[in-house]
């Protein structure tokens, strides 16, 4: 819950607004970008995820900063991952 | 030049040059308490080993910035308690199905037939409304400024739906209050504080103010990273060095000095400040919490429900108020690593992974036996 995941914005959801289709360690996940949308968000841009909504742009070696640090945690990480994966947002 | 690749953040050396800079900065005599408020850091802490790069006088302390841990007893037992009305579906984050209540965890309940779920996102909790409309569905909503901000957008889209079976059982807390109570609690030393990452993404840097300049704490936001927190340690000891007080921001790669102003807007649009909530070690505590505002009574479990709301004595054995307030080191609770361990947990420390009891006992009890083997050998 407190881990922020980075994710790379793939699309804008075109028929719902403030959503965007993100690559999150592989996997295309529906992320709710409403709260980053004063700075911009589109395509390639990678974004901190918290319980389904971006919270801040990052840069990508940021995101890889997080990503090493997140495979650390071991077990929390992976318990993450598989919530986020059981995960349909819309 | 700033620093940047993985290998930079992690690299020894950098370590020690930073950590032979802050054995300069000590001066003679004085002891340095430096809390580090939030359960990541502790995380990070604990894994790398980060005490045995500090000199004897500096001392880290452990916050209260992990929210399954500061949780009351007495708010699991309400949650429960809703779980099992008629028709009603709970759904909550993984992190707390196993915090013990006073009559067991969401786990044991579920297990007693309760319909509890385990959601990533709030607006997991949402799409199960709609997909049982004759249920009543109720998210456990906990956590700091981090999470705050999705609750409330998860709220308004409800309104915006008009998707009367949801609601939220409101525990944000906020961390700001928390460390008032720690800086006027008379049996804690803190000289500085290293600042939550996350948080101050949403609140920025500016509400830590106070503590620099009215109650005499440097305060510096940080990274997750080893070096990003000897570099804070650093930047802490460099004020008191200095004879400054200042929020400062090591964590500019993420953290915008202002937050995010629309995570702010929607919190404030949905949520007020309660007059006090309770928290575990640290009890009741003054606007340390949000709850929903009248005007989204129709979603707010606490208007929809009459909760019990019984308050709950922490068990006599456990010590994670002591934990959370950083009198006492983990591995000096009564419990820990015996009656209490990450797999029978009896206090809210040793359940999450960013408690500090569950980290020692994951990470940080490996160092210490190096420790003590090398100094006893």
């Amino acid at each position: 819950m407190c881990l922020g995941i980075p994710g790379e914005v793939v699309s804008l959801d075109a028929e719902r607004p403030g959503m965007a289709t993100v690559n999150v360690g592989g996997a295309r996940r529906q992320v709710n970008v409403m709260l980053i949308e004063d700075e911009g968000v589109g395509p390639g841009d990678w974004v901190l995820i918290h319980v389904g909504f971006a919270l801040a742009k990052i840069d990508e070696e940021e995101a890889r900063l997080t990503l090493s640090y997140l495979e650390e945690m071991g077990q929390t990480y992976r318990d993450e991952l598989r919530a986020l994966a059981e995960s349909r947002i819309d | 030049m700033p620093m940047r690749y993985v290998d930079e953040y992690r690299d020894r050396e950098k370590a020690q040059a930073l950590a032979a800079k802050i054995a300069t900065l000590c001066e003679p005599g004085r002891r340095y308490g430096l809390m580090e408020i939030c359960g990541g850091h502790t995380h990070t802490i604990y894994k790398h080993g980060i005490e045995d790069y500090l000199p004897e006088a500096v001392q880290l302390v452990h916050g209260p910035g992990c929210p399954v841990c500061v949780i009351p007893m007495g708010r699991v037992d309400d949650a429960i308690w809703i779980a099992e009305q008629e028709g009603v579906i709970l759904t909550s984050f993984g992190d707390l199905l196993r915090v013990p209540g006073g009559r067991g965890s969401f786990l044991d309940a579920k297990a007693r037939g309760s319909d509890i779920r385990m959601v990533y996102s709030p607006l997991d909790s949402l799409r199960i409304a709609r997909e049982n409309p004759d249920r009543r569905v109720v998210f456990m909503a906990i956590g700091f400024e981090t999470t705050t901000p999705s609750t409330a957008m998860t709220v308004l889209r409800a309104a915006a739906e008009g998707l009367d079976n949801f609601s939220v059982f409101c525990n944000h807390v906020t961390i700001i209050p928390a460390l008032q109570a720690i800086l006027a609690s008379p049996d804690i030393h803190i000289d500085g504080f290293i600042g939550p990452g996350h948080v101050s993404t949403v609140i920025g840097c500016e509400p830590y103010r106070f503590i620099a300049e009215e109650r005499g704490r440097p305060f510096v936001v940080a990274g997750f990273e080893p070096l990003d927190i000897l570099q804070s340690i650093q930047m802490l000891l460099l004020q008191l060095h200095e004879g400054r007080s200042e929020v400062e921001n090591q964590y500019t790669r993420v953290v915008p000095w202002e937050g995010n102003q629309r995570a702010l807007q929607a919190i404030d649009e949905v949520m007020e400040p309660r007059p006090t909530f309770e928290w575990r070690g640290l009890g009741w505590i003054p606007d340390s919490a949000m709850q929903v505002r009248e005007k989204y009574a129709r979603f707010d479990a606490e208007r929809i429900f009459t909760l019990p709301a019984n308050r709950v004595a922490d068990p006599p054995a456990c010590q994670c108020g002591e934990v959370l307030r950083g009198t006492i080191k983990p591995w000096e609770c009564r419990v820990f690593g015996t009656a209490c361990t990450p797999e029978t947990p009896i206090g809210t420390c040793m359940v999450s992974s960013e408690g500090a009891c569950a980290a020692y006992y994951n990470f940080g009890r490996f160092t210490r036996l190096r420790v003590r083997q090398a100094s006893s050998a």
